[in-house]
């Protein structure tokens, strides 16, 4: 007993040479299908090739069309040949021209022997896989094909949506249910024979005929009907990308195929001459008997294809440049914004910086240059610190700054007086955590040594680029984190509102804060807003402060037990 | 895109063939051997003035990554280039005394030869200076990227300009022929590029890294463009339309990927600065041969001048592709 190879070729004919030789020396017959796309001359100078071998036979040629019948008449008649010619062969192998068998034949052979019984098929109902090209699954066998996918894209197209529009639709023969899975199989002489002698055929091949892609489904319908036991699986490693074509097996993944376990790998790249070599070289077969295991190969084309479709989040480049709202994440990483802290605290970035361990900058959209943190011109990625360069493109700074230091969070300060191109962009950002204490802007104001005139004009300009700053943030669009705090608010119990902005950043301990920023004095501030109200200028975003009368608040004056203060 | 919008483009791909087609006469054939290209042969067009010292190592780079033929344009060279590429066995060389800006930079002389011999190749355009790295390269030839673009029908492949250059004076150490310029020039800026859309073409434009950081911090809409498109499945109906940098129809310039995923790309290193490029910029001062009246060489030789030095901090030293990619310069998109 032993198994028989049918083989479908098309192209790189020397390389099925090649196979077809390895398969026959271990005495396994092997029957060929050549396209008939191969010219003549080309395909009676391979068949002369291959003369001196006695168990390799020809099949009839037939056209043999991506998704179309061709492939599935070829491959019946070769399988007839196969089980005429050879009456020793229990099993009978579907494998292509660009297939490479991977473990020593001997070793299939053995595998298959123990299982006489057993037809390898990936076969599933419509309704369970998901593999679909063009969005087609149980419409592959209601509708009709009489178009070919790759050559007549357009009037496949518009067939399909007439006989959508008309619900046309076809019901299976003697109501059998369709099936499908992966082109190469494995089946024995009982089950393939009751196929191809099956009194019903005629109508079975009429109607597969007008199936799309009836290679993926004929066998897998039909050897439902008669097998004895169906192991729905492959024996053929075959990978498919998502455009549903499959993937190349090339030198580098020599490793790779022999830790598999496969018995055979399809696709293998014609000029592999590294692959050929060592796996046709039939090296003593350490007779293994263990499982296929092609997990990591799995792992390898999973990724590449997640890389392919949903690719690095937070990256713009030559080769991503995602459709607004369809970035998976608009930066890569978490990071923080902090308006109005260093305005109000003498203190807080290095104490933020000391408190965490993550990297405080300056104002990074401040006017005369980037503010990165310890006053570096250059940063990770060589970002520099140009300011006409970051606001060329304000929204590719932030994203290359934020891919560039991935691993190390990052926090920088913003204000009115900063560049707001970049505003949309953090409160729409969810790796945004965006902390305001608003009104803040004016204590520089109050403690300047400018005439009120301009202390005004500029209190007014900065009053009105803040509200708009708020209005992005409070908008329906926002997805960053964002806490707003009025000044007035905040400087009633400021501890409270940085306790929980350092807990959000992941703090090491998350015991209570052992030391405060110190704040600025505010003696005298509520009379310089009172100042700013009285020459008709209404600041209202730092809330509600008192006037003169009790000019500082309280809680930064006095000492709490729990605090350390400088 | 409008009906009116595409009509326009296509207008422009017809003129700018016909001047190809016109300026065919200021080429005169040195040697010809394109009867040795072969059907599935990918083909490299380059052109090129004074740069005999990199050609042993750009010729041998690109053989033993699989090209098989070379169709260059050698424009009025005085140091022997001429003659050393009609020596070599697969080149086949113009040459032409005319006006390197007149013919748009080249791409004129190149829109002829890849018409008359690259349709139905893949092919490569690339300066001499310039080194494709592709997802694989230490691996596989060309010619696997090539068939998996063929089986997945890309028909371009883009390759972003990645300024190479060395740590301390470009000067300091002198570049010797035949030897592996990313040797010297070894140190590229990863991570400050700013990329926007072509709307009209469809193609990225890319600026940034050093030429940006150190040449251009004050107007950086001056920095030169960085996005490249060297690798076309050529089509006698295609042409380039400024540089590599973008070709119609542009369906050829949608080599990024819109829905969030990656798509394949690699990366040309580009080796200008070398200790040859001070002589380079003084002559192409004088000749006012290129770009916006040589605007960027004339801010290389002011900065050079007063601090010659690339090199900072954060920049990094290439090692490999898969550097490249982990940092997100290229990607393999699919290909595995």
């Amino acid at each position: 007993m032993t198994v028989g190879i049918v083989m479908l070729v098309h192209t790189a004919l020397n390389r099925a040479e090649q196979v077809a030789r390895h398969w026959a020396a271990a005495g396994c017959p092997v029957v060929i299908h050549a396209d008939t796309n191969v010219p003549r001359s080309v395909y009676n100078a391979f068949r002369k090739s291959l003369s001196d071998v006695d168990i390799v036979r020809f099949s009839h040629r037939h056209r043999c069309e991506w998704g179309t019948w061709g492939i599935v008449a070829a491959t019946q008649e070769a399988s007839e040949l196969m089980l005429k010619e050879f009456p020793e062969v229990r099993h009978v192998y579907l494998a292509s021209g660009s297939c490479l068998p991977l473990r020593p034949v001997q070793e299939l052979k053995d595998y298959l022997a123990a299982r006489p019984k057993t037809d390898f098929i990936e076969s599933a109902t419509t309704a369970d896989v998901p593999w679909t090209v063009g969005g087609l699954d149980s419409e592959r066998f209601t509708l009709r094909f009489p178009f070919a996918w790759k050559k007549n894209r357009y009037l496949f197209d518009r067939y399909v949506a007439l006989q959508r529009r008309f619900a046309l639709r076809r019901k299976m023969p003697n109501g059998v249910t369709p099936h499908m899975g992966s082109q190469w199989w494995c089946l024995t002489r009982q089950t393939l024979s009751a196929i191809l002698q099956d009194p019903e055929r005629p109508v079975y091949d009429r109607f597969f005929k007008r199936v799309w892609i009836p290679d993926e489904s004929y066998f897998q319908t039909l050897t439902r009907l008669y097998s004895q036991h169906v192991e729905s699986r492959s024996l053929t490693l075959s990978k498919f990308d998502f455009q549903g074509k499959p993937h190349i097996f090339y030198d580098d993944h020599l490793q790779l195929l022999r830790r598999s376990d496969c018995f055979v790998a399809r696709k293998i790249w014609p000029h592999a001459n590294r692959l050929y070599r060592a796996f046709l070289t039939d090296a003593e077969g350490a007779l293994k008997r263990t499982e296929p295991n092609p997990g990591k190969i799995d792992r390898i084309f999973r990724r590449a294809v997640e890389r392919r479709t949903r690719g690095r989040s937070g990256l713009y480049m030559q080769s991503r440049w995602p459709n607004s709202g369809w970035e998976n994440g608009a930066t890569c990483a978490e990071y923080s914004v902090f308006q109005g802290f260093s305005e109000l605290f003498e203190d807080f970035e290095p104490w933020l910086a000391r408190m965490t361990n993550i990297r405080v900058h300056g104002h990074l959209y401040g006017p005369d240059r980037v503010e990165f943190a310890a006053g570096h011109e250059v940063i990770n990625g060589a970002i520099s610190d140009s300011a006409a360069i970051r606001d060329y493109n304000p929204r590719s700074f932030l994203t290359n700054l934020i891919w560039a230091t991935r691993g190390e969070r990052q926090a920088f300060q913003f204000g009115p007086n900063d560049n707001q191109k970049i505003i949309w962009d953090l409160s729409k950002d969810a790796n945004a955590q965006i902390s305001v204490i608003s009104g803040a802007w004016a204590l520089p104001l109050f403690n300047s040594n400018r005439n009120f005139g301009e202390l005004r004009v500029e209190a007014a300009k900065m009053q009105k680029i803040e509200a708009k700053f708020l209005d992005a943030l409070r908008s329906p669009y926002a997805k960053a984190r964002i806490r707003i705090w009025t000044m007035a608010e905040f400087i009633e119990a400021p501890m409270e509102p940085l306790q929980m902005v350092i807990e959000e950043l992941g703090i090491r301990s998350a015991r209570r804060l052992s030391e405060v920023p110190k704040m600025v004095d505010l003696t005298g501030f509520g009379q310089f807003l009172q100042n700013l109200k009285n020459q008709g200028m209404h600041p209202y975003l730092m809330g509600d402060f008192p006037a003169a009368s009790e000019p500082a608040p309280r809680v930064a004056k006095k000492p709490k037990p729990y605090l350390v203060q400088k | 895109m409008g009906v009116v919008q595409s009509y326009r483009l296509r207008l422009q791909r017809k003129r700018w063939l016909i001047r190809a087609f016109r300026k065919r006469r200021e080429l005169r054939n040195v040697s010809d051997r394109t009867d040795q290209i072969r059907k599935r042969d990918i083909l490299l067009f380059s052109t090129m003035r004074n740069e005999k010292i990199r050609l042993p190592y750009f010729l041998q780079y690109y053989r033993d990554m699989g090209v098989a033929h070379f169709l260059m344009v050698d424009n009025d060279s005085t140091d022997g280039t001429r003659e050393y590429l009609a020596d070599q066995p697969d080149v086949s060389l113009w040459s032409t005394t005319r006006s390197y800006k007149r013919s748009r930079f080249g791409v004129d002389w190149l829109n002829w030869l890849q018409m008359r011999y690259g349709h139905g190749h893949w092919t490569l355009t690339v300066d001499p200076d310039e080194f494709l790295i592709y997802p694989f390269c230490d691996t596989r030839p060309l010619s696997a990227l090539t068939d998996w673009l063929d089986a997945s029908s890309i028909k371009s492949f883009s390759a972003m300009l990645l300024d190479m250059y060395p740590k301390g004076r470009i000067d300091a150490e002198p570049y010797k022929a035949g030897q592996n310029p990313m040797e010297i020039a070894s140190w590229f800026d990863s991570g400050n590029y700013v990329i926007s859309r072509n709307k009209r073409f469809g193609n990225l434009w890319i600026q940034g890294g050093p030429r940006m950081r150190v040449f251009f911090p004050d107007t950086p809409e001056k920095a030169p463009a960085l996005n490249k498109v060297p690798l076309v499945k050529w089509d006698r109906k295609y042409a380039f339309v400024s540089s590599t940098h973008m070709l119609l129809p542009r369906g050829l310039n949608l080599v990024y990927d819109e829905w969030g995923g990656e798509k394949a790309s690699g990366i040309l290193l580009h080796t200008k600065f070398l200790h040859t490029f001070g002589d380079k910029a003084a002559e192409e001062l004088s000749r006012k041969q290129h770009y916006s009246a040589s605007v960027e060489y004339r801010a290389y030789a002011e900065t050079l001048q007063e601090n010659p030095d690339l090199w900072c901090r954060w920049s990094e030293k290439y090692i490999n592709w898969r550097q490249l990619e982990i940092l997100g310069l290229m990607s393999k998109g699919n290909w595995a």
